[in-house]
């Protein structure tokens, strides 16, 4: 690492502590080959998966645990494909049966094309999360007081969306995500939306504790450097709101002094 | 009727009915979705061998409920039962 760099700038989530401020998520890769590179370029210590039906015609097919390996990442089971709470909440059971582990991704998806998150099934999939003895990191629309809520039910994540699942369109509510920040005291990720690294960077510089995305690294035309530039950007980001950025002013300032100017 | 006592030591009351035959019999179940009839008595460690799977990579839920993986060898299967065996892949 950099020597410019603070070398104890972590961060934590449900009493474990990571360096890496990007997750990653571990689908839609070419093959498991370039899953396992893409991810290690990208240094994440944290890695959603998904909860799917062995393929049982196929029992020796090659597993995501052979390339990513779980003792190495931090496995993040995810509810993608839920619509409803009870879909989501008999997912993320099988996940920690599976894993062992009680650190689950909650999201309960409205219909297509927005995936929009349906908060009606977050708030009572959370609740029966919780109760059941899960820490959940939850995917949310961008709304303060949903938000609120998840985190006052315990929640120990709260991760709106920047733009649609997928879509690659950046953060496209910049504002919202900046005053949600300001309210949350748990970790505050975006999870959604981020097409380049230029996205990662804005929503590091809006105080994001650490974003989540998937799609801008598995679709760039070369995943793995985009894994790299997603690890860069999110450093950079980070950095620049630690530094703080100057004030925005309408107008010039220039930068060169105006005295002593030849005449 | 000792042909029709139970063979495990220590089931749940529920998982007693029906009685277990010593003989073989055909257990259909429907995993993940699809009928499959297998030789029964079977239990789901049994039936996870019989497939080839390794036990410590999946999760196991029977007519929706989660199956613990340390009672997977007490778990004696039925005719109708619905499974559903998952994993971990590629997801974000």
């Amino acid at each position: 690492m950099d020597a410019t760099l603070p070398q104890d700038d972590t961060w934590t989530v449900a009493g474990r502590r990571f360096s890496s401020r990007l997750i990653v998520g571990t689908g839609r890769y070419k093959d498991l080959e370039e899953t396992g590179a893409a991810i290690a370029a990208s240094g994440a210590e944290i890695v959603t998966v998904a909860v799917r039906r062995v393929n049982l015609s196929d029992p020796k097919a090659p597993m995501l645990q052979d390339y990513v390996d779980p003792k190495k990442y931090t496995y993040l089971p995810n509810t993608a494909g839920c619509h409803t709470a009870n879909e989501a909440v008999r997912t993320l059971r099988l996940a920690r049966e599976a894993g062992g582990w009680n650190l689950v991704k909650l999201e309960v998806l409205g219909p297509p094309p927005t995936l929009y998150p349906d908060m009606p099934g977050t708030l009572e999939a959370a609740e029966a999360l919780i109760k059941d003895g899960f820490e959940v990191m939850v995917y949310t629309a961008d709304d303060p007081v949903a938000c609120k809520r998840l985190e006052e039910m315990g929640c120990v994540a709260i991760m709106p969306l920047g733009a649609p699942i997928g879509s690659g369109l950046g953060i496209q509510n910049a504002a919202m995500i900046w005053m949600i920040r300001e309210q949350t005291k748990v970790p505050f990720l975006v999870d959604a939306g981020v097409g380049t690294a230029s996205d990662a960077a804005i929503a590091m510089e809006l105080g994001c504790d650490a974003v989540l995305l998937n799609s801008a690294i598995a679709h760039a035309k070369d995943p793995i450097r985009m894994a790299k530039a997603m690890k860069l950007a999110i450093e950079a980001g980070r950095q620049a709101y630690l530094a703080g950025r100057m004030p925005r002013r309408l107008g010039a300032d220039p930068s060169s002094p105006l005295t002593g100017l030849i005449r | 009727m000792a042909a029709n006592q139970h063979v495990g030591p220590s089931l749940p009351v529920r998982l007693r009915v029906p009685i277990l035959p010593r003989m073989q019999t055909a257990v259909t179940l429907t995993l993940n979705g699809e009928a499959r009839a297998f030789d029964g008595p079977m239990t789901v460690a049994a039936l996870l061998a019989t497939l080839g799977l390794e036990t410590r990579k999946v999760a196991v839920e029977r007519n929706a409920e989660i199956v613990p993986r340390s009672s997977y060898a007490g778990t004696w299967l039925e005719s109708g039962d619905a499974l559903e065996i998952v994993h971990f892949i590629g997801g974000g």
